[in-house]
């Protein structure tokens, strides 16, 4: 697979580099890990396979080999060779086509996933790309114009069929292709609600406070990226102050920082943090908030941990039946 | 012991050991990290020790909350409050100063003492690695000398050499990788600690001892650190 115009951002992306946070790597891996999962399962591949995360302005791919490509994540007018393909579903790929993504109509992250998965050297056990500790993915950078990236084997049992006949199914449940997350409205704007376990130090505010944070509208500010979803709006007050002794971060921390403004820890977030958690998005919901470009609201509804376990669990059913639609007849 | 458990998401619990660092809730806290490992309990990924406590992540397809905490509540039960176990020594060979440390001349002006005095304060005690985080392998030490508390720079340095060893306000560390930073560089260490894939020297729990040694001692450990990774 040849990059030919990647965006700035694009990088290979697989579930993250997990079980090494006590030595203080990061995560890293897909932001919106069920665009990836589900992308992955269109093209035959485990839903854990590396793919190109590409961000907003989108990518141009050539293809040396026939193959079966599947974009996820964010909306927009991909063309193969000039002409339009469908999002969500199996595309098949001659030797020497060219993939245009374009600029994405909406959403910010876009997955292209490629049948064998790409198949870059594994670091600690994960493709991924940790452009800080620059490891993993093509050389722990980003891709520039020029980049070629190996393709695996395919998995054998895919069938092509199967696999368009299941994408069919999405369009028809249009709710399968993205985990379900609650919404609210104002006018015509739509508010993802991320849901969130209160805690570990919810008991560091002052029960306003979280009316606060779990009532008010926020905005997603400009200097968000891959290590945090920064947001802006009504202002979070501690009791005093903050600064905590450091503890253990995880993807979808929400932490308030000095100024009384939320952070959302996304996949590159550090391993361990200062700042006072209020509360924690659920997994589920962290692919609507990866989604989310600068200036987009958001807000946050409290449920319980057993809730959250609840959830996850139904979202790891939804993919499993998809899966089921692909691998059987 | 005495354990506090809140939730993280639908992935973690967080035990809370204490509310201060101290040496006695790192022990507790390292303490109960071995005593999950060797547990095995089923749907545990994977375990993150702080200063004072640990962050226990648990699969949602194999595991809860109410399960995970009320295992953590045993196992802390089990251990006796004594009952600690002593973490490794792990010897850092430094060289002070000179182009290796080029702010150990700030640090001794600002603690008002000769350069050689510095380096006898650092490398004469064993520091506890409370938790590793900010890079892979960035070790977070307690025990700094008081007399060697030294402000960070006004202005951070864009790069800093992997293996800088160096004080900011009162902690001293080690940054594995080039990284910028903005703290007192005093010396360097020619171990490679940052190399994916192969056991660092060292682990929360365990603790430091700094050991002076020369450019040429520098030049022959780094050769063979190379080599080693070849």
């Amino acid at each position: 697979m040849n990059i030919l115009f990647p965006d700035p951002l694009s990088a290979v992306q697989d579930m993250g580099r997990t079980g090494h946070a006590a030595q203080g790597y990061p995560e890293c891996g897909a932001c919106d890990k069920y665009a990836l999962a589900l992308g992955n399962l269109l093209c035959g591949n485990p839903e854990t396979a590396a793919a190109v995360e590409m961000t907003l302005a989108g990518a141009t791919v050539q293809f040396d080999q026939d193959t079966v490509i599947a974009l996820t994540g964010a909306a927009c007018d991909a063309k193969l060779d000039g002409q339009s393909i469908p999002l969500n579903a199996p595309v098949r790929v001659p030797a020497g086509a060219t993939l245009e993504t374009g600029m994405f109509a909406a959403g910010l992250r876009s997955y292209l996933c490629v049948q064998g998965g790409v198949d870059v050297a594994p670091v600690l056990g994960s493709r991924s790309t940790d452009q800080k500790c620059r490891i993993g993915g093509l050389e722990g950078r980003a891709l520039r114009k020029g980049d070629r990236l190996p393709i695996g084997k395919p998995a054998p049992g895919y069938a092509f069929s199967r696999a368009a006949r299941a994408a069919k199914v999405l369009l028809d449940k249009p709710w399968l292709m993205r985990p379900r997350t609650a919404h609210a409205y104002l006018g015509r704007q739509v508010i993802p609600l991320l849901r969130a376990v209160p805690g570990p130090q919810d008991d560091a505010f002052p029960s306003e406070s979280l009316r606060t944070f779990f009532s008010g509208l926020y905005a997603v500010t400009p200097d968000s990226n891959r290590m945090g979803v920064k947001l802006s709006g009504p202002v979070v007050a501690t009791k005093n102050g903050s600064d905590i002794l450091s503890d253990g971060i995880v993807e979808g921390s929400v932490q308030i920082s000095a100024n009384g403004q939320p952070i959302l820890m996304l996949a590159d977030h550090q391993t361990t943090g200062g700042y006072a958690k209020i509360a924690t998005v659920i997994a589920p919901d962290l692919s609507a908030a990866a989604q989310l470009r600068p200036g987009e609201p958001a807000a946050f509804r409290p449920i319980t941990a057993q809730q959250a376990v609840r959830l996850s669990r139904e979202t790891a059913q939804q993919l499993r039946h998809i899966k089921e639609l692909i691998d059987h007849d | 012991m005495e354990i506090d458990i809140r939730p993280v998401g639908a992935c973690g619990a967080l035990a809370e050991l204490g509310s201060q660092i101290s040496e006695t809730t790192g022990a507790r806290v390292a303490a109960l990290e071995r005593a999950v490992h060797r547990a095995h309990i089923a749907g545990i990924t994977e375990t993150v020790p702080a200063f004072a406590s640990l962050l226990v992540r648990y699969d949602p397809l194999r595991a809860d909350y109410d399960g995970v905490s009320a295992e953590l509540r045993r196992l802390a039960g089990d251990i006796a409050a004594g009952n600690a176990q002593a973490g490794r020594t792990v010897d850092v060979p430094v060289c002070y100063g000179g182009a290796y440390g080029e702010d150990l001349p700030a640090v001794a002006r600002h603690a008002g003492l000769s350069e050689e005095e510095v380096i006898r304060l650092h490398s004469g005690r064993t520091y506890r690695i409370y938790m590793l985080g900010f890079l892979p392998g960035f070790p977070y030490l307690g025990g700094l000398d008081e007399r060697l508390f030294t402000p960070r720079r006004e202005t951070p340095r864009t790069r800093i050499p992997a293996g800088s060893v160096g004080i900011g306000g009162q902690q001293t560390g080690i940054y594995p990788m080039e990284s910028p930073g903005g703290w007192q560089l005093i010396g360097r260490t020619p171990l490679c600690l940052f190399a994916p894939g192969r056991d660092l020297p060292y682990a929360a729990g365990d603790s430091i001892r700094f050991v002076p040694i020369d450019a040429r001692e520098f030049e022959q450990i780094a050769a063979r650190e190379r080599e080693g990774h070849a």
